[in-house]
């Protein structure tokens, strides 16, 4: 009999295809198959997209029905291509006009009662639409305001199929789509978000939470249970510099791909805070699972903050796994038939107990651990991964006295404005070398002229090297920190008092390394 | 039961006639083997035209032509092989069609006739 089709969209990973959905129907024995490398649920189609239409009053015809999903060598996921599949066979059908949606592209699962659900991945599928050159998508009620964050389409959005038909079976109006309206969040703003003011004392601290905000640091937080670290690290995210629009709009793709809800049509620029238990496994954290490979924790901390608490406690496999992303800002999953790549540039920051009972700090009198179980503890974190790591800092439990300092710290606010100007300066002095801030400079850097810094100040320094108390992975740390330190303070380049801080602050521990 | 069958041979005549209107010349009705039968078996030109009969008093549990799946369609090849072997001549051209009814109460019956099915 006829042809028909639309579009649609196939993802492998963030990467978008635009597919082509055509349906023939022929004079044969009823039988309704999709072809075109449809995975379990895909190939599902036919049962839900024939209740569907029989239910919204545009019964299939009990004929031969083939849909081929184009290119056809590309792998097909998931449940978005019902709509597209029930348009195409409807229009072959002759129940709607078929040059209506030869051009627009329909996402969406079919409900049984033909009510159009959610899926996950529509916004980089619409992405992929715009980069396409399509114009017009169709998308389920639920993903509307994630559609709307691309520009230069135009999104209308289905409740039913049959909607869609009555759209589409309309003779008049060059595009009859009513257009969606932008969405908001209207859930009630959080009561309170967390702010840096929350935090009791703990100058020592709070100062390195600041500095690894002013250059993008990774951090190590070392204390007894209790004291803290938790309620620092996710401050960290409060005094960060909102997100570009382009690392937003990835950080919501990948939510998208997560099944994260997506409220308003306005990119929320907060840089993300992802906090996996340490029981998590490896895909749970690079990102994986079987048939769709979806991003992990550090693909959404893209741009953001990844928390490891009882960084200790987290497998070792799952800890070395880390060291790839840190040091490329993406993480490639590669499977037999498909490479995925997801960004992952996140900002590490992790906290540990000294030991397993946690109370070696200080004299460490309370510490029932034996040495053995201390130095086993302490084992599991270092190596590579902690020497990717430039600030270490230990958090101590708060005095009463703390109490009494007349009331709260420094606000979030306030913090948060010093980074900014601390953030300029690095922008201003390595943008010709395409890094954005201190801790991507590479060492070897910093170590040659211009920004060699004058023997006198590194004297301590040279000498910490030259007597084998530093090794130079060290020395390049400590020299990152100081150039943080001299932007906080508002220095051109570091002074000796930086560079003592700095050396206070980088850590001890693996110097053998 | 009764009536079923009689609906079932009520639909076969309806077929015989359709395809005798249709210039086709009918051989049998209702052939047998040990495999099963054939409800009508009609020469088309020289082409011999195995065809099964579906006939339903409406589509409440859906059209006659779904009731032929893949397993009865692999049948049908098998007892037109059976009916070839049973004639003593080679038969150039043969081929299977499937005849769906809708034999609604007080109304004219809806006939879909579809040639040349595949399994």
């Amino acid at each position: 009999m006829r042809l028909g089709r639309t579009l649609s969209v196939a993802l492998s990973g963030l990467d978008g295809r635009l597919v082509d959905v055509e349906a023939h129907i022929s004079a044969q024995l009823p039988h309704f198959s999709v072809t075109g490398l449809p995975d379990k649920a895909c190939g599902q189609a036919p049962d839900r997209v024939k209740s569907a239409a029989a239910t919204s009053g545009s019964p299939l015809p009990a004929s031969r029905i083939t849909v081929n999903l184009s290119p056809a060598s590309l792998p097909k996921q998931g449940t978005g291509f019902d709509v597209a599949i029930a348009l195409a066979v409807l229009a072959a059908h002759g129940v709607i006009d078929g040059r209506r949606i030869a051009r627009v592209v329909h996402l969406g699962e079919l409900g049984l009662d033909g009510r159009v659900r959610g899926v996950r991945g529509i916004l980089p599928s619409v992405l992929a639409a715009a980069r396409a050159g399509i114009t017009h998508v169709v998308v389920p009620p639920e993903n509307v305001a994630e559609a709307q964050l691309v520009d230069g389409v135009v999104v209308h959005c289905a409740p039913s199929l049959a909607t869609l038909v009555a759209w589409y079976a309309a003779r008049a109006g060059v595009h009859p789509l009513p257009v969606a309206a932008p969405a908001t969040d209207d859930r009630p703003a959080t009561t309170k978000t967390p702010d840096l003011a929350d935090v009791v004392g703990q100058p020592e601290p709070r100062l390195a939470i600041e500095l690894a905000a002013v250059g993008q640091h990774h951090i190590l937080m070392n204390g007894p249970p209790g004291v803290g670290k938790t309620m620092l690290a996710e401050r960290l995210v409060t005094v960060l510099p909102p997100l570009s629009r382009e690392r937003a709009l990835q950080n919501h793709a990948i939510r998208s791909l997560t099944g994260d809800e997506i409220r308003a049509s306005e990119l929320d620029l907060t840089p993300p805070f992802v906090a996996p238990h340490h029981s998590a496994s490896m895909a749970a954290i690079t990102g994986g699972g079987s048939g769709v490979v979806l991003p992990g924790a550090i693909s959404r901390a893209h741009g953001g903050v990844l928390f490891l608490d009882e960084a200790g406690e987290f497998k070792t496999s799952v800890l070395q796994q880390l060291r790839q992303p840190l040091e490329s800002g993406e993480v490639t999953i590669a499977r037999a038939k498909q490479l995925v790549r997801y960004p992952a540039q996140f900002q590490l920051v992790m906290a540990t107990n000294p030991c397993p009972c946690g109370q070696a700090w200080g004299k460490g009198i309370d510490c029932v651990c034996s040495a053995l179980e201390q130095r086993s503890y302490k084992a599991k974190l270092s190596g590579p991964l902690v020497d990717r790591i430039d600030i270490q800092v230990v958090v101590e439990p708060v005095s009463r006295a703390a109490f009494g300092d007349d009331g709260a710290g420094e606000s979030s606010a306030v913090v948060r404005q010093r980074v900014l100007q601390a953030r300029g300066a690095q922008v201003e002095r390595w943008a010709k070398h395409g890094w954005e801030t201190n801790a991507q400079v590479p060492g070897h850097a910093l170590r040659r002229r211009p920004w060699r810094l004058p023997g006198d100040r590194t004297a301590a320094l040279d000498r910490a090297l030259d007597i084998g108390v530093l090794t130079l992975r060290g020395y390049d740390r400590t020299l990152r920190l100081a150039w943080s330190c001299a932007d906080l303070g508002g220095r051109t380049s570091p002074a000796l008092a930086d560079i003592e801080l700095a050396y206070t602050l980088r850590g001890v521990g693996r110097e053998a390394a | 039961m009764d009536e079923h069958l009689a609906l079932g041979a009520h639909g076969e005549a309806l077929a015989a006639r359709f395809l005798r209107d249709r210039g086709m010349q009918i051989l049998e009705r209702n052939w047998r083997c040990p495999e099963g039968e054939i409800d009508v078996i009609a020469l088309d030109g020289d082409c011999v035209v195995v065809c099964e009969v579906k006939t339903r008093r409406g589509t409440g549990v859906g059209d006659p032509l779904e009731a032929v799946t893949r397993e009865k369609a692999l049948r049908l090849r098998r007892l037109a092989a059976a009916y070839l072997r049973s004639r003593p001549d080679a038969v150039p051209r043969v081929r299977i069609d499937v005849i769906g009814i809708i034999a609604r109460r007080g109304q004219r019956p809806l006939i879909r006739h579809l040639r040349a099915v595949e399994a």
